[in-house]
């Protein structure tokens, strides 16, 4: 027996090098050496060498000079400053909505339940530049009933301001990801055992309370999933800005530093580009780390 | 901003019912059903008014030419005029519009199939497979999941270039091929829809692995072929930022930066390119919609394989 079993698992290592093979050299190619590169691309600097016109350009080895360039751009701290802005709007209401509406579909009174998931799920397939011009002539004065109606009850709407950006992107964004996590933390209720729920209305609890105190908890774990893929989605927002700065005014060329890094790519400064990459890779694992450590911490509370 | 305040005001309901004390809880709980219900789906539909909505000001902008978009309510008709924007758009520039929905095909739904295909098969083996290092290998996967395109788009673009490859088709279709979070649901999918034993007993009866593979396990695993597919088809047919970077050649265009290509044109002729715009929005998005809606019953499954557990 022994000789047709390790005869069995050579056979299994190179049917499973076929099987993976592919992926590998794809994820080799096209995601593992590009991040390579981008190491190597940050610590250098394309200069023309030579005099006029025959010289070829080439890359010179500048050291940490495109971070320290990155770090000390006020423009390039200023998007982070943005996106973090961005961010403390955009997450608690997004996953609060997403939370409220997941827990009264799970609730015994919602009625056409797979019916109002479709429709949620709806803005999630638009594609965000769509979304985002859809969005943008629904800020434009003039076009957009919503700033209409809004003037009409007294309300100005003011997209030419820093804050009214954020609230025009937040809002554009909150309207596309929303439903995504209604289904993912509705599926989540889905499996919390219903005698959990069962005992609670034994003991007298509403279906409110419920709600907030024996459902939601038991989701959390999906709920802090969803914050995480949210803060790594919403800190290299680029899209939307890009798009929605026709109607805001105040939204500049380095307004996220997705934007930021656009910009320099176009004005050919790879090494810069590739250094403020780098960065905002860096701060996307800090801020990835930090979210699940501080849900860690809560939940030991 | 009116769809927060569509929003706030059915969280202020619930607020305030969640926010009562003890002793108004017994009356929360015996509010009349009739009321709770009311309520539930109340904001329920406020939610969905606030999802469909702007895409019905689509549907209707789409139908208008352009002094009636200005002139007109955004939810209000003017004259009809949808069969002579649909027959601008897919006639300005020689087709220019049905060149980018092809392209569009050929980079999202040729891209998604083989896409889908190299994860089935990862996942498969990751799952199915005994072989040294298995789990330090999906390991990189699993970081493979977590790295920002914002890390690897720039040395890509100039990749690409040193290549000969940005400006075609190849630049944009291959870097999208390789998804790490396709194969660790390929892993999960193939863990939940094929059972170990009927492998098992195929392996006894002499079967070979890529037999067993195609005629046992594969057809097991369509609906997370599907799945995979649904994904992928999404990502590719709304990719923005890459075929931005890559592509010069407004030939190449995918239909979402060859709809941004006309905005960036719109004040050279508002007349011409704001129904060009509309319209072509809203039947850039009609794939989309049909393959989700005939993909529904697979859609779920892969939402939430990979996030509850």
């Amino acid at each position: 027996m022994p000789p047709t079993r390790s005869g069995l698992a050579r056979r299994q290592y190179g049917v499973a090098a076929l099987f993976t093979a592919p992926f590998f050299l794809l994820f080799f190619a096209f995601t593992l050496a590009p991040i390579g590169y981008g190491g190597w691309l940050s610590l250098h600097r394309e200069q023309t060498s030579g005099l006029g016109l025959g010289g070829e350009p080439e890359q010179v080895f500048v050291g940490l000079d495109n971070f320290t360039k990155a770090l000390t751009d006020p423009r390039f701290l200023g998007s982070f400053v943005t996106v973090g802005l961005y961010c403390l709007v955009y997450i608690p209401i997004m996953i609060g909505i997403a939370l409220l509406l997941a827990l009264l579909l799970d609730s015994a009174y919602a009625r056409a339940k797979r019916f109002f998931q479709l429709a949620l799920y709806l803005p999630n397939i638009v594609p965000g530049l769509i979304a985002a011009m859809i969005w943008t002539y629904l800020y434009t004065p003039g076009l957009s009933p919503i700033i209409d109606a809004l003037e009409q009850v007294g309300v100005p709407f003011n997209l030419g301001s820093d804050a009214g950006a954020i609230g025009a992107v937040a809002n554009l964004t909150t309207w596309m990801h929303t439903g995504y996590n209604v289904i993912i933390f509705f599926a989540a209720l889905q499996a919390v055992p219903r005698e959990v729920i069962e005992a609670s209305t034994v003991d007298g609890a509403g279906q409110i309370r419920i709600a907030w105190s024996v459902k939601a908890p038991m989701i959390r774990g999906a709920v802090v999933l969803a914050v995480l893929f949210t803060v790594i989605g919403a800190m290299q927002l680029f899209t939307e800005p890009f798009i929605v700065r026709d109607a805001a005014t105040t939204i500049d060329q380095a307004w996220t530093p997705s934007l930021y890094i656009y910009q320099l790519t176009k004005a050919y400064d790879m090494g810069g580009a590739a250094a403020a990459s780098l960065i905002l890779t860096v701060v996307l694992a800090v801020a990835s780390f930090l979210v699940t450590r501080f849900s860690k911490k809560g939940a030991k509370l | 901003m009116s769809p927060s305040q569509t929003l706030t005001r059915p969280d202020a309901a619930v607020t305030s019912g969640r926010a009562a004390g003890p002793a108004e809880r017994r009356s929360t709980r015996s509010a009349p059903p009739l009321l709770s219900k009311g309520v539930v789906n109340g904001v329920l539909l406020a939610a969905m008014l606030w999802t469909v909505l702007p895409l019905t000001w689509l549907v209707i902008a789409a139908t208008k030419g352009y002094a009636d978009l200005y002139s007109t309510g955004g939810f209000e008709f003017a004259r009809v005029r949808l069969w002579e924007n649909l027959v601008e758009l897919f006639t300005f520039g020689d087709g220019l519009f049905l060149r980018w929905l092809l392209n569009s095909f050929l980079y999202a739904g040729v891209g998604a199939l083989a896409s889908s295909m190299i994860s089935i098969m990862a996942g498969y083996a990751f799952d199915k497979f005994r072989f040294p290092g298995k789990e330090r290998w999906f390991g990189l996967v699993l970081l493979g999941v977590l790295v920002p395109a914002a890390v690897t788009t720039v040395p890509l673009y100039l990749m690409a270039s040193d290549l000969g490859l940005t400006n075609s088709f190849w630049g944009v279709f291959l870097p999208g091929l390789a998804s790490p979070f396709g194969v660790y649901l390929g892993r999960v999918f193939s863990q939940a829809y094929v059972p170990d034993e009927l492998l098992e007993a195929t392996r006894v009866d002499g079967a070979g692995e890529l037999r067993t593979f195609w005629q046992i396990a594969f057809p097991l695993l369509r609906p997370a072929f599907a799945t995979l597919f649904l994904f992928g088809f999404t990502a590719g047919w709304n990719a923005f930022f890459m075929p931005l970077l890559m592509l010069s050649d407004h030939h190449l265009y995918p239909v979402g930066l060859g709809l941004f290509m006309w905005r960036q044109q719109i004040n050279a002729d508002q007349d011409l390119f704001y129904p060009l715009l509309m319209t072509g929005s809203l039947v850039a998005i009609l794939p989309l919609i049909v393959a989700f809606f005939s993909l529904q019953r697979y859609w779920k499954a892969g939402l939430t394989a990979g996030a509850v557990k």
